[in-house]
């Protein structure tokens, strides 16, 4: 772990601040500064209920959204705020979003192959026609269908082979950061397993990031690295997933850990989900700062706070 | 008569539900597709079932068979739903649903005896009326309740699903809620009528899963208090694990392995069992590789040859490709339709891997006993 730190990271996030005005009296504040950095070839794992900022952060990363405030620096390079032309064909090459529903985010007019090989003609990269083509059929077989299907429409795809096609035309242009937004949550378990897998196969091959957003937090946990808990869009906990995992701090991170459903029916029926409800739990965390615990596990709350929740959770 | 029916629980509980031979499949453009082939299904009173499997398994048309819901270009092959409740003269009555008309149906069954929670609280709330006025609804039409009646019997129902400030909500439109309290109207809106029966369609596939764990909690807590039997279909284990009595566990149109919770969890039998099992990632191994059941399930455009899970079981033998396996009996009440159960097949036991995952699962459900 040591050594991941010491790295310089590829994507440094800094006081994400992305607020989305309604009207002149009404604004949305999806996400209020969420520190945190991603190494190259490391899983980045964020969660949340829905409503707590994860997609917004993702989204905002890859610039869809314009972020409010706050400082992003991709491979060394400024990307929040204005970019030049050459900072932006950076970030459009290198990094690459893969959306939750495979459905809505393929086209349904175009071929597999002229969806996958969209990129590689905007940013010519493979000179002819041909070219193009083997880099499509190899892409193909990467991520588990055959240079046959390339002729084909989405429609005549299962849902999981839909997705395989969307992890392929984010992986031909060889990103080094891979936004993973909700991938998995519209698959079946059986496929799931096969796409997370694949997932994990071609970042040990192109040892790539990703940003994993999910809210499925077995899933997190066995896919990520290091986790980042989101609420409300602050960041309330984060470190890697064995510190998350062996000691969760903040009453949050607990309640969502013990919602997690095992598949033991003994256990399952006698055990009840802790609660946690922002507006009766007392707690403000515009007024928290991050308190760092110990190795990369930080949690965001007042001194007073950290001291009582580390009282409640002592070491293992 | 339900001795003679393999895979059937032979429990002494009055079964309120009863599937026979269940045979449905729908007309596509594409050619028929044969979606149910032989269901056989019991729901006990006070009980509750859960149906897993994979999108395209078959469970969700079972349960609209049971409503009277299947689409138009669905036909009924063969088959009974046999229901059976008490009529307001207090004597018991057995009807088969599947020979009612829609008519009779919607005023007799649909809401009032049989019940049914969607998966997205969202589409099944109408957007332009308040949720008072959505649950109020069923009241006039089933019980012809006066205005007063019908909304002092809302509010209890909203109390009862833990729903805060429910004379304010009252007048709210869905939009002002949360995903987890629109479920919860949903499910006020599903009790409204005292049913016997109540058929939650995936209630948490849409919702978080600190959500997840109360709506389920507050699902099972109003099951005890109204003495409800549910039918949950569901491809999530976890929630399995929590909520069911009995599983049955469909892969393409027929039920594969049926059992009581603790007999599925801890001594599955039918090798799509120990896949789905395995694909479940686990909080406490380090495993590098997640266990995934290779390929997809079957086109039921073709009638499959065989046992339908051939394609993806490493464990098949010759006779998968010829013949379906009937269900063997492991236990009363455990059943499974796999030719590794046959006297004649050589001995196979599950993955180590999953055994030993068993193994520590007991192990901890132990510690509870």
């Amino acid at each position: 772990m040591s050594e991941t730190i010491q790295r310089e990271p590829l994507l440094e996030v800094r006081n994400l601040v992305q607020h989305f005005p309604i009207s002149r009296s009404y604004t949305v504040k999806a996400v209020n500064g969420v520190s945190f950095n991603i190494y190259p070839g490391e899983t980045y794992g964020l969660v949340g209920e829905s409503g707590s900022g994860k997609t917004t952060i993702g989204r905002s990363v890859i610039r869809l959204y314009n972020p409010t405030s706050g400082e992003m620096i991709f491979q060394g390079k400024r990307i929040a705020g204005r970019m030049d032309g050459e900072t932006r064909e950076m970030l459009r090459r290198d990094m690459q979003m893969i959306f939750q529903d495979p459905m809505a985010s393929l086209n349904p007019r175009k071929k597999v192959e002229d969806i996958i090989g969209e990129g590689l003609k905007i940013h010519h990269m493979g000179e002819t026609k041909q070219e193009r083509q083997k880099l499509i059929s190899e892409m193909l077989k990467k991520v588990g269908l055959s240079p046959e299907h390339a002729a084909r429409y989405p429609h005549q795809f299962s849902g999981g082979q839909r997705q395989r096609v969307g992890i392929a035309r984010a992986l031909i242009m060889n990103p080094r950061l891979i936004i993973a937004d909700e991938c998995i949550s519209a698959l079946d378990v059986s496929i799931q397993a096969q796409v997370v897998n694949l997932m994990k196969d071609i970042q040990e091959e192109t040892h790539c990031a990703y940003l994993f957003i999910a809210h499925d937090l077995s899933m997190v946990k066995y896919i990520s690295d290091r986790i980042g808990v989101l609420h409300l869009g602050y960041m309330v906990e984060s470190g890697t997933k064995e510190e998350i995992f062996s000691r969760p701090i903040h009453p949050y991170t607990r309640s969502l850990l013990s919602a997690i459903p095992h598949p033991n029916p003994e256990v399952e029926k006698r055990r009840k989900a802790l609660t946690y409800d922002y507006a009766s739990s007392g707690l403000d965390y515009a007024a928290g700062s991050e308190h760092l615990i110990e190795g990369t596990h930080t949690v965001l709350g007042t001194d007073g706070n950290v001291r009582q929740w580390l009282a409640e959770c002592p070491e293992p | 008569m339900s001795e003679k029916i393999p895979g059937l629980n032979q429990t002494d509980s009055k079964t309120i539900l009863e599937i026979r031979n269940l045979d449905i499949s729908f007309r596509t453009s594409a050619g028929i597709i044969h979606a149910i082939r032989g269901v056989n299904l019991d729901l006990c009173k006070g009980e509750t079932v859960a149906i897993v499997g994979e999108s395209g398994s078959g469970k969700s048309v079972t349960m609209k068979a049971v409503m009277g819901l299947l689409d138009s270009n669905a036909t009924v092959n063969s088959g009974e739903i046999l229901y059976t409740y008490t009529d307001a003269q207090g004597k018991s009555v057995t009807t088969d649903l599947l020979k009612m008309s829609k008519k009779d149906l919607r005023q007799n069954i649909n809401g009032q005896r049989i019940a049914m929670v969607f998966q997205d609280p969202m589409t099944s709330l109408d957007p332009t009326m308040t949720i008072g006025k959505q649950i109020m609804e069923g009241m006039f039409l089933h019980e012809r309740m006066d205005r007063g009646a019908a909304q002092a019997r809302a509010l209890e129902l909203l109390n009862l699903v833990g729903i805060p400030d429910a004379e304010k909500r009252f007048k709210n439109y869905p939009h002002q809620l949360s995903g987890g309290m629109r479920q919860r109207v949903v499910i006020a809106i599903a009790l409204s009528a005292n049913p016997d029966i109540l058929i939650c369609d995936e209630p948490t596939t849409a919702l978080d899963v600190t959500i997840q764990a109360r709506i389920l909690e507050l699902i099972m807590e109003i099951q005890q208090k109204m003495k409800l039997s549910v039918v949950y279909i569901t491809h999530d284990l976890g929630v399995v694990a929590k909520v069911a009595d009995y599983v049955d566990v469909m892969y393409a149109g027929r039920i594969v392995e049926v059992g009581n919770v603790n007999e599925i969890f801890f001594e599955p039998k039918h090798p799509y069992t120990w896949g789905l099992l395995s694909a479940m990632p686990d909080l406490d191994t380090e495993d590098d590789r997640l266990y995934s059941i290779p390929g997809s399930p079957p086109n039921l455009l073709r009638e499959p040859k065989g046992d339908a899970f051939a394609a993806r079981n490493r464990f098949a033998m010759a006779i998968d490709e010829k013949a379906e396996p009937p269900l063997f009996q492991v236990s009363p009440t455990h059943w499974a339709a796999t030719w590794l159960l046959h006297p004649d097949a050589p001995k196979v036991d599950m993955p180590p891997e999953l055994r030993a995952r068993l193994e520590r699962a007991r192990k901890e459900a132990e510690k509870y006993l």
